[in-house]
């Protein structure tokens, strides 16, 4: 699996971890540094991402958060004028690196948008659409991962009677667990998640959040959200990004009741941004 | 006005609602001191019966402190604000509940006469009283420097408290009749005592309102 989105091998790329943190580390960011063209929009970044946790980028509007969280699948890639440089080590490998495979890569490491987003296809026919893609052809096996996705993703009792209808007819909240099960067909290892629930209700945030805090279990998750409250209820560590910067990057509960930086704590308290 | 505005201003509300019920029960203590030296009945069922207008001000500050977490969602040093104004609320509202027992001793002794010239009880009070205000102070200009030394005063109170209760229970033999005076008054150095633990609660919640780290004044 690890060199399945590899087109050639690499000796040369193993990373030696600089720092150590309490959980094993599944992305380490070394020296991260992204453009848009001539501008800099983030600059040269450093962070290790713990496996199995929830990682939480706070910052306000065009403070790079977003432009670095879809660096990790190479989303910039589909940007005109947008180049990465540093490192990003995933599985002793850069993924940043030419040579990495973009399509086999996403399927380990996939991203879930702030608007719903789902194929206007049927509720079975999302799920299944990239597993085809894949290879994966029987419809025994589809059934399974189908079934075993929206289970995962708490939305199977909701929609079993009716897979073969319209994902379009599924309410907001519902699309967005699609989304997620889509995403957890591929069997990813990371998930990164932008904004998956601000154009939410609140019943529909709550039951995204509580599934993305399940998903934990198995799943290493990296978020991007505006909403403070749920930064601090569902993430293990947040970093707090500025202007490109990493600013302060600590454990969730440190950084929302006693932050060391005090521009943290300005923008944790709603005093800018 | 922003919101941020206004919850700085809905902050400041809430610290001067308790430095408003410091300041009444501090006043409640000294009155409540002065009834039992002068023995004015009178003095001290004001103090007792003002302990409700103390109490009113603390469900205020409770009420508004919740509704403030509500409808906020405060975090770091905004939170520790509340959570300190709600722990300072208490120790105030038992410096007033310390005052009315003080008045109740007072309304106890009545009249009778002392068994002999009370000069350290007030001396100790003076003290623990020196505590709170400086305590209080402490709390409103978030002074971490007054918070320590107010709370170096403790261990002088713990000693006078000791040294006085010996220094009454030693009169027990020689003055038998005036044992109900006498124990009346060691209650007063107790109560006394308790306010010098309270201000320091107070100091050590000012510390962890300012740094965020717990630190045990009292040890």
């Amino acid at each position: 699996m690890v060199t399945a989105f590899m087109e050639k091998t690499t000796e040369n790329q193993a990373v030696q971890s600089s720092s150590q943190s309490h959980k094993e580390s599944i992305l380490k960011v070394n020296n991260l540094e992204i453009f848009y063209g001539e501008k800099r929009a983030v600059n040269g970044i450093s962070m290790d991402i713990e496996k199995k946790s929830i990682t939480a980028l706070i910052g306000p509007s065009g403070c790079g958060k977003s432009t670095f969280l879809r660096s990790i699948n190479r989303m910039n890639d589909l940007i005109p004028g947008a180049r990465a440089e540093g490192e990003i080590i995933y599985e002793d490998l850069n993924i940043l690196s030419e040579q990495i495979n973009v399509v086999a890569l996403r399927k380990e490491i996939g991203m879930v948008f702030q608007k719903p987003n789902p194929f206007p296809k049927s509720i079975y026919e999302n799920i299944t659409h990239a597993l085809k893609f894949a290879g994966i052809k029987k419809k025994s096996k589809l059934d399974e991962i189908v079934e075993e996705s929206l289970k995962k993703a708490a939305l199977w009792e909701e929609v079993k009677d009716r897979l073969h209808k319209s994902a379009l007819s599924l309410s907001g909240g519902q699309q967005q667990r699609l989304c997620i099960a889509r995403t957890i067909a591929m069997k990813p290892t990371v998930m990164l998640l932008d904004e998956p629930s601000s154009a939410l209700d609140p019943i529909s945030n709550a039951k995204v959040e509580d599934l993305i805090v399940d998903l934990k279990q198995e799943y290493s998750i990296i978020i991007v959200t505006h909403n403070m409250q749920q930064a601090s209820r569902i993430s293990d560590k947040t970093a707090f990004f500025l202007s490109g910067d990493i600013i302060e990057y600590d454990y969730t509960e440190k950084i929302f009741t006693n932050p060391a930086v005090k521009k943290t704590e300005e923008y944790i308290s709603g005093r800018f941004g | 006005m922003s919101t941020r505005t206004n919850f700085d201003n809905d902050l400041n509300e809430l610290k001067g609602l308790l430095v408003k019920m410091a300041e009444k029960s501090e006043y409640a203590i000294k009155e409540a001191m002065i009834a039992l030296i002068n023995q004015d009945m009178e003095k001290a069922k004001q103090v007792i019966d003002g302990d409700n207008e103390i109490d009113d001000l603390e469900y205020e500050i409770n009420d508004k402190a919740l509704l403030l977490i509500a409808r906020q969602s405060p975090v770091a040093t905004d939170l520790r604000k509340i959570s300190v104004a709600l722990k300072v609320s208490s120790e105030v509202e038992r410096f007033a509940d310390i005052a009315v027992n003080i008045a109740k001793s007072a309304l106890h002794l009545g009249n009778q006469k002392h068994f002999k010239e009370i000069i350290d009880i007030p001396r100790m009070m003076g003290m623990a009283l020196e505590m709170v205000s400086d305590s209080i102070k402490a709390y409103y200009s978030e002074d971490i420097e007054l918070a320590k030394k107010s709370a170096e005063k403790d261990d002088e109170v713990d000693k006078m408290f000791g040294s006085l209760i010996q220094e009454l229970l030693s009169y027990i033999p020689e003055n038998p009749n005036a044992t109900n005076q006498i124990i009346q008054l060691s209650f007063v150095c107790r109560y006394i005592e308790r306010i010098a633990d309270h201000s320091t609660n107070i100091a050590e919640n000012v510390i962890y309102l300012v740094t965020g780290n717990r630190i045990n004044l009292n040890a």
